[in-house]
């Protein structure tokens, strides 16, 4: 594929590399097509070429230049304010920006609130995931596959925000009686423990991390699924032969072959939960007390906490205290998202 | 005699093909009705979602008032009047976002692919396209709102919204137009060559062509995509309940925005304006949708 960049050319290949910033070719390990003398002579770059590989090489600098100076710019707004902290603001729960001359903010409550709901809706999304795209690889009729995927793929294209409206006053409503068992019958267990927030209304991260789950489906089953799909056919051929069941067809061949795909697809979703904002906004219940680690809390996460504060920014330091928040989301879900990179980029096979 | 008909009839080794154990076809059935039902959960949510929509935000979006009006002069709780202000901004905002997204995310697409190679700026430009794409959109939106609003000193309006759009959009083009490129066979490429065409028109003309359909319907699709973010509106612009034709300046509706505004009113007015908001936005997402299936029959390169 990276071939194409020394791909014989008529004219202007003869010249020594010498287009505008048209980096070098990689060194090919195929004997290059000697020029002949006659092209050796003739350095016709046109300027078409030049403008057009100015343009597109342009763009990938601008790219580059854009995100390093929207960091900086972010971490130079976030400094002063972090400065002016009058607490911990790795460790301490509290969260006071309105008076400048006395914030006190630590971000420990909002760390917690994100991890436990996003990994909530990971172990409920995951399983599920795993059924879906066995069933459109695997089990589906061959005709009815692709429009079965297409139905999954509709998930992903409903806005956040009615997934969340319909979190909050539909399908919290029918929750109400699950969470009020649970936590009489299971609240012995911290996870299950009546929270800090009315069951009653939904608001709780019960609630968020189920409708997390729902949003979080589609990505980690279409990535599975492409993993699931390039099986080698002869693993497939040899377990059947062998005289396997379709599960342990499944279980021997493709489940091995895709499972580092899966777990990257895993990880996607979960930079994808960790993110979410206007769906939490609207369903977590605010509350002023502390999370105390059960399903039934309230509270805010980072990008909710954000986007409820959001319209009222006015003062830069006290959008700087969100801003290092910010932060500190990005450097959560980037993380994620590079350990999903790097299990798949291990894998040459998926290719 | 009958011992050697006996001996005749005996198998010299058991059968290849036994049946199934009974444990093993157990195990069988249950993962087979597990990998169906996974299928079949992940419906509910859909069906359900679609089904509180439509029932709820119907009947509100049946008066030709919903598309003609906007909220401009009403009180809360008056019921009536339409959205058109924010159909407007929506469909504008994404626009505007297309329009610096498309441009940039195809020439990044085509350098990773045509110019790159493995250059230092080439692995530098996908870490960075990387880096873009798990951006949450509320990130995004404070990425902009510092350096448009905290360091460059303009207010809230449509076109900062548009910008942090952008940065959503730019890496899904990134992204589409890069794997589409891939796609297309080196073949055409080096016929082009032997002609003496040059390689800015062997892109524009033959590659890219080539790969169009793909890249259009990524594109609509992101821009559908778009469309439906809350995080930007809800940082980087006002809402106002009349129409704003310009995106440079002054509070500007968006359809998700109407409908965060919407959630304070308690009233009957409120509820249909959300559920109707709600609709509206299906529909239009759901337009775009369409669109990008058409369109990419339509450029689909013709085999014949």
């Amino acid at each position: 594929m990276n071939d194409r960049t020394v791909a014989p050319r008529p004219a202007g290949t003869g010249s020594t590399g010498a287009r505008e910033g048209v980096p070098a070719p990689r060194p090919d390990s195929e004997a290059p097509i000697p020029p002949t003398t006659e092209a050796e002579k003739k350095t016709v770059v046109r300027p078409g070429d030049r403008i057009f590989a100015g343009l597109a090489t342009g763009s990938g600098i601008f790219i580059v230049v854009l995100i390093a100076a929207i960091g900086i710019f972010l971490l130079l707004q976030a400094i002063p304010s972090l400065a002016l902290d009058q607490v911990n603001f790795l460790t301490s729960r509290e969260w006071s920006t309105g008076d400048v001359s006395n914030m006190r903010y630590g971000i420990l409550d909002l760390l917690l609130v994100t991890v436990v709901s996003s990994a909530f809706a990971l172990i409920i999304a995951m399983p599920i995931a795993l059924g879906i795209a066995l069933f459109l690889t695997q089990y589906a009729p061959r005709r009815l596959a692709r429009p079965f995927a297409y139905v999954i793929d509709l998930l992903a294209a409903v806005p956040s925000i009615i997934f969340g409206l319909w979190g909050l006053l539909v399908l919290g409503p029918v929750l109400t009686p699950i969470g009020e068992w649970l936590t009489s019958t299971l609240g012995w267990i911290p996870l299950f423990a009546e929270g800090n927030v009315s069951i009653e209304l939904g608001g709780t991260i019960f609630t968020a991390g189920i409708v997390l789950a729902v949003m979080i489906l589609p990505i980690i089953t279409a990535v599975s699924r492409e993993v699931f799909d390039r099986t080698p056919v002869t693993h497939v051929e040899g377990a059947i032969a062998l005289g396997a069941t379709k599960w342990e067809v499944v279980r021997t061949t493709v489940l091995p072959f895709g499972k580092a795909g899966y777990v990257s697809a895993s990880m996607l979703g979960l930079g994808r939960a960790l993110g979410e904002t206007i769906a939490l906004t609207i369903i977590l219940s605010g509350t002023g007390a502390a999370f105390a680690w059960s399903l039934f809390d309230g509270g805010a996460t980072f990008a909710s906490k954000i986007a409820l504060a959001a319209p009222e920014f006015n003062d830069p330091r006290t959008a700087g205290a969100y801003i290092a928040a910010g932060l500190v989301l990005f450097v959560l879900t980037f993380g994620v998202n590079a350990i999903a990179r790097s299990i798949v980029a291990g894998h040459k096979e998926y290719e | 005699m009958t011992t050697d008909t006996a001996d005749l009839n005996r198998l010299a080794t058991p059968p290849t093909f036994q049946s199934v154990s009974g444990a093993r076809k157990l195990k069988n059935g249950i993962a087979t009705a597990l990998v169906y039902g996974a299928f079949l959960i992940a419906i509910v949510p859909l069906v359900w979602v679609l089904y509180v929509v439509v029932q709820r935000g119907f009947p509100v979006v049946l008066d030709a008032d919903w598309w003609q009006k906007s909220l401009s002069g009403l009180l809360s709780r008056q019921q009536g009047g339409g959205v058109y202000h924010a159909i407007y901004g929506t469909l504008v905002q994404g626009l505007v976002c297309g329009l610096i997204s498309v441009p940039l995310g195809l020439f990044v697409g085509v350098y990773l692919v045509e110019y790159g190679g493995r250059s230092k700026l080439s692995r530098a430009t996908t870490f960075m396209v990387d880096i873009l794409t798990g951006v949450p959109s509320i990130v995004a939106a404070l990425f902009v709102y510092t350096l448009w609003i905290t360091y460059f000193g303009f207010g809230r309006s449509g076109f900062a919204v548009s910008l942090a759009l952008v940065l959503l959009m730019v890496p899904v083009i990134v992204r589409t137009t890069e794997e589409m490129l891939k796609i297309v066979p080196d073949e055409l490429r080096e016929a082009s060559y032997a002609l003496g065409i040059p390689k800015w028109k062997t892109i524009v003309k033959v590659v890219i062509p080539t790969a169009l359909s793909g890249i259009v319907t990524g594109i609509m699709l992101a821009l559908a995509r778009v469309m439906g973010e809350t995080a930007p509106v809800l940082v980087l612009a006002a809402y106002a309940p009349y129409i704003n034709y310009n995106l440079f300046e002054g509070p500007m509706a968006s359809l998700p925005l109407l409908m965060t505004s919407e959630r304070n009113n308690p009233t009957q007015a409120g509820f249909e304006r959300i559920w109707g908001a709600a609709i509206t936005l299906v529909i239009i997402i759901t337009l775009f949708n369409l669109l990008a299936t058409v369109i990419s029959r339509w450029l689909a390169p013709k085999t014949k």
